[in-house]
């Protein structure tokens, strides 16, 4: 077998990938760069081409067009077993007949590598597992199963390391340690991690880079923070954390604002915070963003206010609260106040009016679905 | 939760005997008595029959108790060829069988696990053979093999064989239906093993270098084991024993008796019962210790 291990990441490039399943299209023209060390995440709702793209990286399904570029090398046709990719399965895929300690061993035993027992030691040493090597997969809990198939993945230092889902099964706080873990771990290796999860939390919290997929494609690219902070679709607005978006027709655009007008209301935005500035646009801001006043604030061109509308609910989620308020005309719209002992004294009913900085609003590319497209 | 899918692998708790105990022991009466009838019974008069004299009377057929371990020493000297016989033929039959089940069972239960039309329909031609008597199919492969049939005549005129050659009677013939007998018992167990088999343990395999043959060979086969196990015990057991196929009413000769044939012939034309009973015991005993050595080895106890 010649496979060609660097011991280090190398950098994974897909170029115009797609696949098909009878009746469908599954991944659709996907273009995607990873570069060497990276943690990247591909995140999306279950259905959108994550775990298929995931399978074909890992050649466990071969696509109907496209190339799989790895360390500048084709990998496209090569068999799953003479690629120098590993994978840490949603459900662990943990060999049940044998000991903790050969399923680590599995892959440089089949490599033919001197100390495969000494080496999986070590893996198991990393994942603090040693002490556990003899037992059977099925005799460990769900979080120790997840260690050691991260440990018999990690043994091999592949060139890239692909996580399908591997914390999904966890409970919360098993799942907030096991991402603490696995960062500091990729920090450690130094590999190109190519994680695939539907929890943005997780996304956020541990890749350098996310891509967010929806329906085979990718909608928008970038680092936690830009992604959050300006989204460009209205998928992305919606599906990593929360958004309040308002469609209206541009009223008026200038080097500096362009606003819209929200049936009757105007809504404005920064201009280089808006994808488009002309015909009908849809204009969001994050409910962490906004504030609720008792008393009409001050009009003030630096803010959008709108108001006043009525609290239907409140739900305590410890840090914050969230608050559903109905503005007659405008709709729905979520606030979150921090519980730091300052926030305004609201009750359910209470009438309120609700601003937002203008430089944090973001205008999007595309209308949520649901929303012609008319001039 | 994923932790728990190979939950059923894991030890059963012991349970003390409660009120249910006592309701299950109940229950099981039934079976227990049944038992007794018609398998401890029969059991204790064989060994009984087994170590009878012939008796004083002197007439055929009539024997008095007695505890004559000569018998015992006769069978094995008078018949050593055809018990020694039946376990080749047992051993043999049981690869051949296993040799070609395999990869039945494999096929039906692994390739074509998504398509439900084509393994109802392959399942269904591995049952079918039950459909039609035992007997009959035995007989069909007997005129099939016949001295004047089409193939015996096809491998005359192309020159493999002879002029006096011939199929029926050969320990080819004996085997052969040995083999085709017994491939549903060794297929649908093995079938029913690879049906659960977690496909994604193989790509898990060749995830981690291993190329198809080596994760059939650690992967595949290891889960597979039990099995294989209940398959070569489903068919090497009853081969031991069987006395239809090797019978010169069906494809066996003079030179392919089992040692079913000859407990027949002992009870039922010599009526020598002693040195027949004499023989089904050492035929059990000698399963018995068989297999328990066998199972042993391939460490799956708990099948038994």
């Amino acid at each position: 077998m010649a496979i060609d291990f660097v011991a280090r990441g190398q950098d994974l490039e897909l170029k115009g990938i797609r696949k098909e399943f009878p009746g469908f299209v599954a991944v659709d023209n996907l273009d995607l760069h990873i570069p060497a060390g990276e943690f990247f995440a591909l995140l999306g709702p279950s259905g959108c081409g994550k775990t298929t793209t995931l399978r074909m990286i890992a050649g466990l399904e071969s696509p109907t067009a496209g190339k799989i570029l790895l360390g500048g090398k084709d990998v496209t046709d090569m068999k799953p077993h003479e690629r120098p990719v590993n994978t840490v399965f949603q459900n662990y895929a943990l060999f049940p007949h044998m000991s903790v300690l050969e399923n680590v061993a599995f892959g440089i035993r089949r490599r033919k590598l001197d100390e495969p027992l000494t080496k999986a030691q070590q893996a198991l040493a990393m994942v603090e597992l040693e002490h556990l090597a003899q037992r059977k997969p099925q005799q460990l809990s769900g979080g120790q199963q997840q260690r050691v198939a991260l440990a018999r993945a990690l043994v091999n230092r592949p060139s890239l390391l692909l996580l399908d889902e591997p914390l999904g099964a966890l409970d919360l706080k098993l799942r907030r340690q096991m991402q603490i873990e696995l960062k500091a771990i990729q920090m450690e290796v130094g590999l190109t991690f190519l994680h695939v999860t539907h929890d943005q939390e997780e996304a956020m919290d541990m890749a350098d880079t996310v891509a967010v997929m929806n329906q085979g494609h990718i909608e928008q690219m970038g680092a936690p923070e830009a992604l959050y902070d300006r989204p460009k679709t209205a998928f992305v607005a919606k599906f990593l954390g929360q958004s309040n978006i308002f469609i209206g027709k541009v009223t008026e655009s200038n080097a500096e604002t362009t606003s819209i007008d929200f049936n009757g209301k105007k809504i404005t935005g920064l201009t280089k915070r808006s994808e488009k500035t002309s015909g009908k646009i849809a204009i969001g801001v994050r409910p962490e963003k906004t504030h609720f006043h008792e008393t009409e604030p001050k009009a003030d061109p630096a803010l959008n206010i709108l108001g006043p509308g009525e609290i239907t609910d409140i739900r305590f989620t410890g840090v914050s609260n969230q608050y559903q308020i109905d503005i007659p005309g405008v709709g729905e719209i979520t606030v979150f106040a921090q519980n730091v002992g300052r926030s305004p004294v609201v009750e359910l009913g209470a009438k309120v009016f609700v601003s937002w900085k203008v430089e944090h609003s973001f205008g999007l590319a595309d209308l949520p679905n649901g929303a012609e497209e008319t001039d | 939760m994923a932790f728990v899918a190979f939950g059923s692998q894991a030890p059963a708790q012991e349970q003390k005997p409660t009120k249910t105990g006592r309701v299950a022991l109940i229950l099981l009466l039934p079976g227990l008595f049944y038992l007794a009838l018609f398998f401890i019974t029969p059991l204790i008069s064989l060994i009984i029959t087994s170590l009878k004299q012939a008796s004083a009377s002197g007439v055929i057929g009539r024997y008095d108790y007695g505890f004559e371990l000569g018998n015992y020493a006769y069978a094995v000297s008078q018949y050593a060829p055809q018990i020694f016989r039946s376990f080749s033929f047992a051993l043999l039959a049981t690869i051949i069988a296993l040799a070609i089940s395999y990869p039945i069972a494999y096929f039906i239960g692994v390739k074509a696990r998504d398509k439900p039309l084509l393994q109802g329909i392959l399942l269904t031609l591995v049952v079918a053979p039950f459909f039609i008597s035992f007997l009959l199919r035995t007989f069909a492969w007997k005129q099939i093999f016949s001295n004047d049939s089409f193939i015996v005549n096809l491998l005359k005129n192309i020159g493999v064989f002879g002029a006096d050659s011939y199929i029926i009677g050969t320990n080819f013939a004996v085997v052969f239906g040995l083999v085709y007998n017994f491939i549903p018992f060794m297929t649908l167990p093995i079938y029913a093993n690879l049906d659960r088999l977690d496909i994604r343990l193989l790509e898990a395999g060749s995830d981690l270098y291993a190329s198809p043959a080596k994760t059939f060979q650690k992967v595949t086969l290891p889960l597979s084991l039990p099995g294989v196990i209940s398959g070569t015990l489903l068919t090497f057991i009853p081969i031991s024993g069987d006395y239809v196929v090797a019978s010169r009413d069906f494809l066996g000769g003079p030179d392919t008796a089992m040692i079913g044939n000859v407990v027949e012939a002992n009870f039922l034309r010599i009526q020598d019962y002693p040195t027949a009973s004499a023989l089904s015991v050492m035929l059990m005993a000698t399963i018995v210790l068989l297999v328990s050595a066998y199972v042993k080895r391939s460490g799956t106890e708990d099948l038994l």
